[in-house]
Parts: C-alpha cells; structure tokens; sequence
C-alpha cells in the first residue's frame, strides 16, 4: 500500500563510487530511535554528509549541487550489513526512487524491494560506464523502464536488462506491497500453522 | 532425492511457490525488539490488522538501553519512548514483553536460545540481520526488514526467495587458543564480506563437530558478515543437551517426538551444494580486523597486507585512512585505548569464562577502558554464581547490565572519535561502535589479553 506506482523513470544519477556501503554509513544507528517512519532522508549518509559541528561536508558527491536526481548510482556491494529498514527509508524519503550498483547485499534488496525503491543490479563494465557518463556530464540523463527491465544511458544510447521476478514486478509497478497478497491467505495459513506440529 | 539440511527445513514450511516470485514462507518463531519494531505496529494499526499468533512472538528490549543503572527510568528520551511503545504495543497484542530488569531479558540472539525458544527444524526471523546466530541449532534463522516484521505479526508468514545453498566444511582440529571467533573470522577473510551474498550456509565438519554450542551460535552469527542470508548446523546430542529442560522446550512424550523428529535434520549423503568451500582447522591462528569490514581479518601475528591483495583499492586505502594504519604495519602492540567484550555474538557465559581465565591472577592495563557487558540477565546470574565476577573485580575490572551496549552504540556506550577498540562484536564497519570510532573484532580471548598490556596481544603470548 505504502508507495506510489513505480512506472518510467527518467533522471539524472548521483554517483557514489564507493564499495562496500554497509547500512551504518546509510543510516547511522544513533538515528533508529524514532517510533514512526519520519524525518529519515535528513539523516542519509550522516556522517558522511556532514562535521560533526553540522557543517556540511562539500566533497560528498549528495552536498554538490552538480549531482542530484532520482538515482543513486553506487559501488559494488551496497547495503551490506544490518538489517535496518530504516536505510531504505532515508534513501526514499531522501527522493532516490532507483538505486543502481553491480551487486546488492540480500537484506538491503529485500528491503528496497518491499517499500518502493527499484534496486537494479547491473554489470561491474555498465556500472562504470555509468559512473563516467556522469563524470563527463553530471546533467546526462538515464531511463529506467520497468516493464522492459532497462537501464539506459540516454546519451550513448545504451541499455542493459536488468533482473526483477515477475511477482515483485507487479507490486512494484501497481504501488502493493507483500502484506496485501498475504492478507488474501490467511485461511491457508491458518491450517498450514494447525497441522505443523513442531 | 538426497536433500540438504536447508532443504528439509525450508521445503517444510512453505505454503505457496509463486512462479517466478518469492515463495510464502511460514514462520514458526518471531523475536522483537524497540527499535525495528515500533513502525510495524503502525502498520498493523493503519490498516486496522490483528497479531496473528502473539504466541509465537517474543518481545525484548535491548538495542537501545542503558547498561548502568536499569533500574532507573532511561534518561534518554526517545528510547525510553521506543522501550514503552514496545510495552505498550505488547500489552496491546499480547505478545510476551521482556523489559529491562525482567529476568528473562536479553539480547534477543542470546535469550532465544537460553529458554529453549529456539529448537531444530524451526524457521525464525528477527528484524536484526544476526538472527543467524540460532542456525546454530539446525534452524532456519535470518534477518528481516520491518515490513517484514510486519508480515509477520499480520500473517505469522514472509514472502521470500529461496536462497542458493553453500556448505563449509571446517575439518581437522584446532590448535590451542584457537576460538570458534577466529574460525568465523578465518572463513570471512577467506571468502571476503560479500562471498557468501545470496547463500544459505550449512557448516559441517570435525571443528563443528566438536564446538560447543555458544561456540557454534558465535559462528552462525557471524555468517550475515559474509553475506550470507544465514548460517546453520545440523542438530545432534548436543544441541538436544542443551535445549532439554529449558522453559520452552518440548516436555516429556513431546521431547521424545521432537528427538526423533530432530534426529532426521540433517543433509543426506549426495545432497548437493551450489557452492562449497574446504578448510583445514589447523591451519587457523587467533584473528584480529585491521579494516571497516569483517572480511579485513588477518592472523594476529602476521602484518597488514598490501592494497594489491585487494580486489578495491579505493576501498582499501579508505579503509586504512580511517584506521590509521598502514599497508606493512604490525598488529601486535598497537596502542589501545577500549576493549568491549559483549554481544550477540560473544556476550555467552563462555565468552565470560574465557576472558575470565585468561586474566585471572592479573591486573587490567591502566590505558584501557574495559566495557564488559553480559548478553541476558541469565548470563550475568551465572557470572555471579560461578565466581567469575570476583575475578573480573579482582583484576580490576567493572560488569555493566546486559544489552546490545556498544555492537551498534545506540545508547550512552560509544567508543569515543578517533579511540581505538578490541572488540567482541561482529562489525567494523566506520562508526558503528560511535562516530569516528576505530573497531578491532577479535575473540574473547585477544580481548583479554589486550586488556592486560594495552595493547594487542597474542594471547599465547601470555597465557
Ligand atoms: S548485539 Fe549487536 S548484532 Fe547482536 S542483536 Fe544487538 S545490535 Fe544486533
């Protein structure tokens, strides 16, 4: 239920050429305190956005005003480590709808997956072309076309498919999430749960 | 058909395969806690659902409370917010609630198998990644987003791809000093932080074998650390030991269908892995990080490799810049300035008499900040009731309240900007244990040593 339809999306990127980002650079744990789901994208990469005197760090790549759009494009292994949702949550309400890398830790893509941010994983060779697509021109534009699961560079016109099962496709294009198709079971899982002895 | 471990147990509880989507997973045992949590419920209230089965759910506050003083309100706000909304939506649901001071509290990897919670066969999920640690017992155990919290509250069922399955065989023996960290840490160095991404991990061999069972729940839990969805060990004699007698264990004519039931968990010869990996026992030496993730591991005798080891340079120099170490440099007798021995993934009983008898008849280095913290209330009783307390304060050392403390540094407990820390825990990562803190991961025993000089030492060295 909780997010909007994802259909075409056309944007510029926001490099972090970056690998191994755990899900402590995401969201600092110090941030998880809140009881409802609010406020996150403030804190997105904390410390690493900002001093600790709250001066803001200008060499990050989300403080340079060159950079910004609807997706994140970053290194190898994103979003290893905790389970936090709360990560997914900073980079959603933070405005990335997409995030491109060449390989995703589970949890994180499980995540992303459940409350509406399309991870799309491509190869370590179009990931580089990505990142310097942006390096030559921070403004070039990608499209991400659900439907077809491509990935285009606009301007070199190049694309590569992309991987999503068919069944997290449609939530992801119909804006529903897994609740709603398990809600419609519950009958089977009751027996299911009456007839598991241990 | 020859089937492995993972197989039985998945295979058993699942409700629907969709076609190319996730299967629908039941799930027989759901632990909380206050932090990822308190969004779910709101879930649940926005569109007006039910718990499903409270029964199956256990309740805990740990990530983020205070190890001194519990018996006073918690200072800081929004955790004492995130600790009462746990409270409240538990009385509200019915679901089992052990707060602060009950004695059954805990970190929830820790008390979930110290009351016979957690038993083989079992699918378990937690909204913490290291919900691998109860693998230990032969049961399918990972960690799940709040969505998913919520799912499981709502429909006691998660949707979820099958992962691909690996096993590990550890064989041989150990040699001495060698703990069941070290060989976590050995493995996670061999297959770097992400070898295992996408894997369900079975680990079997002689060294498993013969490992306790804290011993085997330390390296189940550190399985997310390479990746892995989780990690799992075929139940045998003494799994059953452990669990008999325990609160939520089966009792009597129960027990013994659960023995015999228990006794079929365990992967038939042939079975076949996606991914298989070969180790020898003997050839793993007490470990230490020099990095910001776990898969930066070395003998702690040996120096810091070279960047060109490295598969990411950039990530590697950053990684050192961070440290402040250099490619070359020693691990031994480095300065340091914090040593925490706790967590989830060595805050048991035996990680306390371990460290206990290493510096027993010793005094703590006075540069060093020791943070003991125990993982439950159960284990902090049994430090009192077998005299390791008077050795820890004999030597110099303080005990603090169980809890998550300084794995994840959500409360007061952080390892100051730019201090250095030994520790038990599972994660290196820049900041985790406080901004700018610089976390070493090593086991119990590297914990004590270093505790004693000030600086890391090779336990054997002093033992
Ligand atoms: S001790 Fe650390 S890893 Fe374990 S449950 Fe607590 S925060 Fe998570």
């Amino acid at each position: 239920m909780a997010y909007d339809k994802f259909e075409i999306l056309k944007s510029t990127g926001v490099p972090l050429n970056i690998d191994n980002v755990d899900t402590d650079q995401i969201i600092p744990a110090r941030f998880l305190k809140a009881t409802e789901r609010k406020g996150f994208g403030d804190n997105l990469f904390r410390d690493w956005r900002y001093n600790s005197d709250g001066s803001s760090i200008d060499s990050f790549p989300l403080n340079n005003q060159k950079y910004n759009g609807k997706i994140l494009v970053a290194g190898k292994n994103f979003g290893c480590g905790s389970s936090r949702e709360h990560a997914v949550w900073a980079i959603y309400d933070y405005g990335f709808r997409a995030v491109v890398s060449s390989f995703f830790a589970d949890i994180f893509k499980n995540n992303c997956l459940n409350i509406g941010v399309l991870p799309i994983q491509v190869s370590d060779s179009f990931l580089s072309e990505i990142f310097s697509q942006i390096d030559n021109d921070s403004e070039s534009l990608f499209e991400v076309n659900l439907e077809n699961q491509e990935f285009i560079i606009k301007k070199l016109d190049k694309k590569e498919v992309f991987n999503i099962s068919l069944y997290k496709k449609g939530n992801m294009s119909n804006g529903y999430d897994d609740i709603d198709y398990l809600l419609n079971k519950k009958e089977e899982i009751s027996r299911f749960a009456n007839k598991f002895i241990f | 058909m020859a089937n492995t471990l993972f197989d039985k147990v998945w295979d058993s509880h699942v409700i629907e395969k969709i076609e190319d989507g996730p299967d629908v997973l039941f799930i027989d045992k759901h632990f909380i806690h206050e932090v990822t949590s308190p969004v779910a419920f709101v879930g649940l209230k926005n569109r007006k659902l039910k718990v499903m089965f409270p029964e199956r759910t256990f309740a805990t506050a740990d990530h983020n409370t205070p190890t001194l003083n519990q018996h006073l309100p918690i200072k800081d706000e929004l955790s004492a917010l995130q600790v009462k909304t746990l409270e409240k939506n538990c009385n509200e649901h019915g679901i089992d609630f052990w707060g602060l001071g009950h004695k059954k509290n805990g970190i929830v990897h820790v008390i979930g198998p110290e009351n016979g919670i957690t038993q083989p066969g079992l699918t378990i999920v937690c909204g913490d990644s290291h919900t691998s640690t109860h693998g230990a017992f032969g049961a399918i155990a990972f960690g799940i987003g709040t969505s998913e919290v919520e799912m499981v509250l709502a429909c006691q069922s998660i949707m979820q791809q099958k992962p691909k399955k690996m096993r590990i065989n550890v064989d041989g023996e150990l040699n001495r000093y060698v703990t069941p960290k070290d060989v976590a840490l050995y493995i996670i160095s061999k297959l770097s932080s992400s070898g295992a991404t996408g894997y369900f991990v079975e680990y079997s061999g002689r060294v498993f074998k013969e490992m306790s069972m804290e011993g085997r729940m330390t390296v189940c839990n550190l399985s997310i650390e390479m990746g892995a969805r989780g990690g799992m060990i075929a139940p045998d004699n003494k799994t059953y030991e452990y669990i008999k007698g325990k609160e939520y264990a089966p009792k009597d004519q129960e027990w013994d269908k659960a023995v015999t039931y228990w006794s079929s968990l365990k992967t038939d010869k042939g079975a076949i892995f996606d991914k298989e990996y070969n180790f020898i026992g003997k050839d793993i030496e007490p470990m230490i990080t020099y990095g910001t993730n776990p898969g930066m591991a070395i003998p702690i005798s040996k120096s810091i490799p070279s960047s060109d080891t490295s598969d990411s340079k950039t990530s590697y120099i950053k990684a050192l810049n961070y440290m402040e170490f250099k490619e070359g440099d020693q691990m031994i007798g480095k300065k340091i300035d914090y040593v925490f021995l706790g967590s989830c993934t060595n805050g048991r009983i035996e990680d306390f008499r371990v460290f206990a008898n290493l510096i027993k008849g010793k005094k703590k280095s006075d540069n060093v900040d020791a943070w003991l913290v125990p993982g439950s209330h159960k284990v902090l009783k049994s430090i009192k009731d077998e005299g390791i307390l008077d050795v820890l304060t004999d030597s110099g050392f303080k005990l603090r309240e169980p809890g998550c403390s300084a794995c994840l540094a959500m409360n007061d407990d952080k390892i100051p900007k730019g201090k250095y820390a030994v520790s038990t825990t599972n994660r290196n990562f820049e900041g985790r244990q406080g901004p700018g803190a610089r976390t070493l991961l090593a086991s119990p025993l590297v914990a004590a040593a270093t505790a004693i000089t000030g600086k890391i030492t090779d336990p054997r060295e002093i033992i």
